[in-house]
């Protein structure tokens, strides 16, 4: 039997409002740990909120890691969000240099890097999307619609993946997707409508459209 | 770039929202989800729900409705009221709450800061405070405003950056209230000590006193108000297209 969607828990965060998010689009999304519950997802989200190094090795010690590069190659669609789209890059640079899973390339490096010095960190709050490609993900949003960050660390060095950035006084990488894994560093679940619609633009994304 | 953020307050009590005056003779206003609904549809771009309850069968009561809250309202929440140990922190966010707000906890325990942000990360815990014009200096007040700490504030705030905290909730009681506009002097000395966001509160009465807040103090970050909402004195769909004409970066939805 296949499940819509499974929300994978690692022991990083609290998926109250993701699962519940999901269920406001009518969609039946199930947090799990159990491998074989995640077999069955017809889509899967990679969650995550604290610190890259801490949740990699929760990934790898769990086997989480090569479960999720499986069901990558099965083609399965994939959205990581906040700390889990960080965590789809080859490596992050926060407190040290770590590696991720590496589905996508490209590295996390501190905002404080990137922009004007004066800007506050983290970069928090709702900022506008602006397009750089059009995605099947992004497919009921609208130029300058504003969804909500809460980040001080960014994906640079993957300009291919970049489907959407917006502005901090430098381009911000928004949304990313390379084949059938895609990220957003932005809470959908925490974006109002545009956020929902983001969620439900990916759960009728079909395998032949990536 | 990121817009200005508007935020209406929830004070609740027994599952009800009311609203104090000069935090004395509240008033009840309406059912809390159905109000945080209504909010968020309008464009509100973020709710506090303040718990102003004393007893644990309320606490129990406004935890059921932060869940019933999270599970229909999709932007950010924040939690406060009654935040006095780590784990209160977990008892709110396990309901769907994104930040919690410390305000009397951290004046009674200032390594509730500390440790608060190492669990959850700074961008969770928000200081909020209570600040009056005491002998020509502000001062930190606890206990909803009723008792002078004697603690300077705009230092307060300072060390609670130091220890972690990511956001500053500033509420002059001296314009709480009084409807005549923002405490743009304290906001201004607040805005100059920390590079946190910061969010004003107390004195908003209409919807030009957003703008002159915007307009006059950049690095203010969000307006906070309550009865003005409540009562629909000002109107948040309307507050955001003025905003916007004034050239205020705001989030219209």
């Amino acid at each position: 039997m296949s499940i819509p969607v499974v929300i994978i828990d690692y022991g990083v965060g609290n998926l109250f409002s993701l699962k519940s998010s999901f269920s406001a689009i009518g969609q039946t999304a199930v947090v799990s740990q159990n491998p074989e519950e995640i077999r069955q997802a017809e889509r899967i989200i990679l969650p995550g909120v604290g610190a890259f190094e801490d949740a990699a090795k929760k990934l790898n010690d769990s086997g989480m890691a090569a479960l999720l590069d499986e069901r990558r190659k099965a083609g399965i669609p994939i959205m990581g969000i906040c700390l889990g789209m960080q965590l789809l890059f080859d490596r992050s640079f926060e407190y040290g240099e770590h590696k991720g899973l590496g589905f996508i390339h490209g590295d996390v490096r501190p905002i404080s890097e990137i922009v004007n010095p004066e800007l506050k960190i983290p970069h928090m709050g709702w900022n506008a999307l602006r397009k750089a490609k059009n995605h099947p993900l992004l497919k009921y949003v609208n130029e300058g619609d504003c969804v909500y960050f809460v980040h001080s660390y960014s994906a640079v060095n993957c300009e291919d993946a970049v489907i959407a950035d917006c502005e901090y006084s430098a381009p911000i990488t928004a949304a990313v997707a390379s084949g059938n894994v895609m990220g957003c560093q932005f809470h959908p679940e925490k974006s109002g409508n545009i956020g929902l619609s983001i969620l439900r633009a990916f759960c009728e994304i079909k395998g032949d459209e990536l | 770039m990121i817009t200005k953020r508007i935020i209406p307050c929830l004070d609740v009590r027994d599952g009800r929202v009311v609203k104090g005056v000069n935090f004395e003779g509240l008033r009840d206003v309406s059912s809390p989800v159905a109000l945080a609904e209504y909010y968020s549809n309008c464009g509100a771009d973020e709710l506090v729900f303040y718990d102003i309850t004393a007893s644990a069968e309320g606490r129990k009561l406004f935890t059921d409705i932060l869940t019933e809250t999270a599970s229909k309202v999709f932007i950010p929440l924040t939690v406060g009221g009654g935040i006095n140990t780590v784990n209160d922190f977990d008892r709110v966010l396990k309901c769907g709450a994104d930040k919690v707000s410390v305000n009397s906890g951290a004046i009674r325990n200032p390594q509730l800061i500390y440790d608060a942000a190492r669990i959850y990360g700074n961008q969770c815990v928000v200081l909020s405070v209570d600040i009056k014009r005491v002998g020509g200096e502000f001062r930190v007040f606890a206990r909803g405003g009723r008792d002078d700490t004697g603690i300077e504030a705009i230092g307060w705030i300072k060390r609670g950056v130091d220890n972690g905290a990511g956001e500053i909730v500033v509420n002059s009681i001296d314009t709480d209230g009084v409807k005549k506009g923002f405490d743009l002097e304290m906001l201004s000395a607040v805005c100059k000590a920390v590079n946190v966001p910061v969010i004003a509160s107390g004195g908003a009465g209409c919807i030009q006193d957003f703008i002159e807040l915007f307009n006059a103090l950049p690095g203010v970050d969000a307006g906070l108000a309550a009865s003005i909402f409540h009562f629909g004195e000002v109107k948040i769909s309307e507050l955001k297209e003025k905003m916007q004409e004034a050239g205020i970066p705001a989030r219209l939805v």
